[in-house]
């Protein structure tokens, strides 16, 4: 085709260019981590997520069985069980992860979203346990739902939010809460994907002036560019 | 600098990297912690106490119940006087200065206590003249004599409840049959609401209250705050609450029935319930919300906020966190 | 048909509370907040495996391709 007959940008071509412009492959499932990622506190982000999964998969199955099924049948009651120590796991993790990244000041360098999105999902991911527990169908249901509904009402929140409606709460806690607990997840772990886990401190600021580039490596950028070179690319053998 | 974003000098990583399988490690995460909690449901399982119903709380507690149902009748129950989202009175709506969002936002789940616990169920129960008759009676009373005959009959129950809570001995107004489960009330000027009272214990302990209260509306029903609402009113559920550490001054929002770990993660929105003057304030709900959500946005926005932002670099937890780097560092 | 066991240990009986001035927590609770310390203090201080690798990395300006 001639310059003259450049085709018009589709919305599907802008996408798929804005999309590989912040995340190229390499950077989206990089082969390395700098070398400063040598600390057990960085698998509780992953743990997090790994728990997510085991909750939404023994999810998925008490909601192809739907609400009644766990507290009449022993196989219902296990798979139960197995989402409720998911949770525990998950927000276990969670907070060890949270203590990590904070002790790090990981919002430094220009990942300031990166803490915001965390922050959000684990805030979102209370009222999701909350949706579950008044969904249960049980005493502790009963009980939790005529006692949380107080201080829901005192806010005006209890006027379209009926945590003693099962119907909605069930609704809220098998898709719509999820839904937001994984699409705020996917967020922060894309972020962290484009800006990189973040530096260590640097012990002595002069060795700032004096840190060279990698040979062969790009120039060192300005200092508050929080993005780091490309990562490793190819695969290794 | 301005006040909002720190003396950042975090500059990107211009070091070596080394191989780091993240699929691998993602893939063993989900293996351990699907292990972790396979082996931790068959070590504990999970706790499933059964559901209260309407039926179980009129035949445990029968005086109770009645005196719930006296109070849902003359409008003196915690539901009645609840405000919105029930209804329009004010006994439980909370403020903070000029926020009144209980008030803003209305009443969009209307209770008439009196119509729906009570005379509602009782309309429904065929082959009874004698009940239809103190229904009747009732329904063509002017509203001061409706109140009248309520207040006389809850009187003596009040004393009742009142004495038992003291652990002092009942008096002898109220008493209860225990081959049929029947309350008797010693009240003069009560009308016709003895027979409604009896009536709608009956119905209760047939099982009878628990579907009508359920399927009021339509056929099909999730909606279970009518029933939940009554029984809250009533002392069973808090009773069985307080066996499982799960009231409030027992820091209950954190338990679980039984002896299971719980809601760990609620510990600081409960610990404002325990410290005065919120923990005795009838505004102590919104109180601990606007406190809590001040918090939240607070964690939110941590890098912002001078102090405490700063506390990392000025608490060296990291220098373990990255003790290898700075070794290498110091050696080459 | 899949038999299921009961648990190993049974948690259905009132819980055990720890009362330390105005604060009342469960022993279960309580476990959990320990162990959500420990395992942080483990996973600061514990050394992370692949350091002969990152040694050579740091060494060859490494970039594992």
């Amino acid at each position: 085709m001639s310059a003259a007959q450049t085709p018009k940008p589709t919305w599907t071509g802008r996408v798929r260019d804005a999309a590989v412009e912040a995340l190229p492959p390499e950077k989206l499932l990089p082969d390395g981590q700098p070398t400063y990622v040598a600390s057990w506190i960085y698998i509780f982000g992953v743990a997090s997520i790994a728990a997510l999964v085991v909750i939404i998969g023994s999810g998925t199955i008490l909601a192809l069985k739907g609400p009644a099924w766990w507290h009449y049948t022993g196989i219902g009651h296990f798979f139960n069980s197995i989402h409720l120590w998911a949770v525990e796991l998950f927000f276990f993790a969670m907070v060890v992860h949270l203590w990590g990244k904070y002790w790090m000041a990981a919002w430094r360098g220009g990942r300031t979203r990166v803490w915001i999105t965390g922050a959000v999902t684990f805030l979102v991911a209370v009222p999701t346990a909350l949706t579950g527990y008044v969904s249960q169908q049980n005493f502790d249901a009963q009980w939790i739902s005529t006692q949380a509904k107080d201080g829901l009402n005192s806010v005006g929140v209890g006027a379209f939010f009926n945590v003693t409606n099962f119907g909605q709460m069930y609704s809220y806690h098998v898709f719509l809460l999820p839904l937001a607990v994984v699409g705020l997840v996917a967020a922060h772990v894309l972020l962290v994907r484009r800006h990189g886990v973040v530096p260590p401190f640097e012990l002595d600021r002069t060795a700032l002036a004096t840190r060279l580039p990698q040979d062969g490596g790009p120039p060192p950028a300005a200092p508050d560019d929080g993005d780091p070179p490309p990562g490793p690319t190819g695969v290794t053998s | 600098m301005s006040f909002l974003r720190s003396k950042d000098d975090t500059g990107p990583w211009q070091g070596a990297y080394a191989s780091y399988d993240l699929v691998k490690e993602l893939c063993i995460a989900v293996g351990v912690v699907a292990l972790l909690a396979i082996l931790l449901t068959v070590l504990f399982s999970s706790p499933d106490e059964k559901p209260s119903t309407v039926a179980q709380w009129s035949r445990a507690m029968p005086i109770n119940f009645v005196a719930t149902a006296a109070k849902e009748l003359d409008g003196t129950s915690d539901t009645a006087e609840y405000g919105p989202p029930y209804n329009h009175n004010s006994g439980s709506v909370q403020h903070f200065l000029f926020l009144h969002p209980q008030r803003w936002l209305g009443v969009s789940h209307p209770i008439d206590t009196a119509q729906d616990y009570v005379i509602g169920p009782l309309e429904t129960v065929p082959g009874n003249p004698g009940l239809q008759s103190a229904l009747a009676a009732y329904r063509a009373a002017p509203e001061k004599t409706q109140k009248a005959w309520g207040e006389a009959y809850a009187k003596p129950l009040e004393e009742y409840e009142t004495a038992t809570e003291e652990k002092k001995t009942p008096p002898k107004t109220v008493t209860l049959d225990p081959s049929s489960d029947a309350v008797t009330v010693q009240a003069s000027g009560a009308g016709p609401v003895p027979a409604l009272m009896g009536g709608l214990l009956s119905l209760a302990q047939s099982g009878g209250l628990d579907g009508a209260l359920l399927t009021s509306n339509q056929f099909f029903q999730t909606d279970y705050t009518k029933p939940l609402l009554f029984m809250a009113d009533g002392g069973l559920l808090g009773e069985r609450a307080e066996g499982d550490h799960l009231l409030g001054e027992q820091w209950g929002m954190m338990n679980e029935t039984g002896s299971y770990p719980g809601q760990v993660w609620l510990w600081l929105y409960t610990l404002w319930y325990q410290v005065e003057p919120i923990k005795s304030s009838s505004n102590a709900d919104i109180q601990v919300m606007l406190i809590m959500g001040l918090l939240s946005l607070a964690f939110i926005c941590i890098p912002f906020i001078p102090g405490v932002r700063d506390l990392p670099r000025r608490i060296p937890i990291y220098k373990l966190i990255w003790k290898e780097h700075y070794h290498a560092q110091k050696n080459a | 048909m899949i038999t299921v066991l009961a648990a190993v240990f049974n948690l259905n009986h009132p819980a055990h509370v720890v009362e330390w001035h105005f604060i009342q927590l469960s022993v279960a609770n309580l476990i959990v907040i320990a162990l959500m310390l420990v395992v942080f203090a483990m996973a600061i201080a514990l050394p992370f495996p692949g350091a002969r690798a990152r040694a050579t990395a740091r060494r060859t300006g490494g970039d594992p391709k």
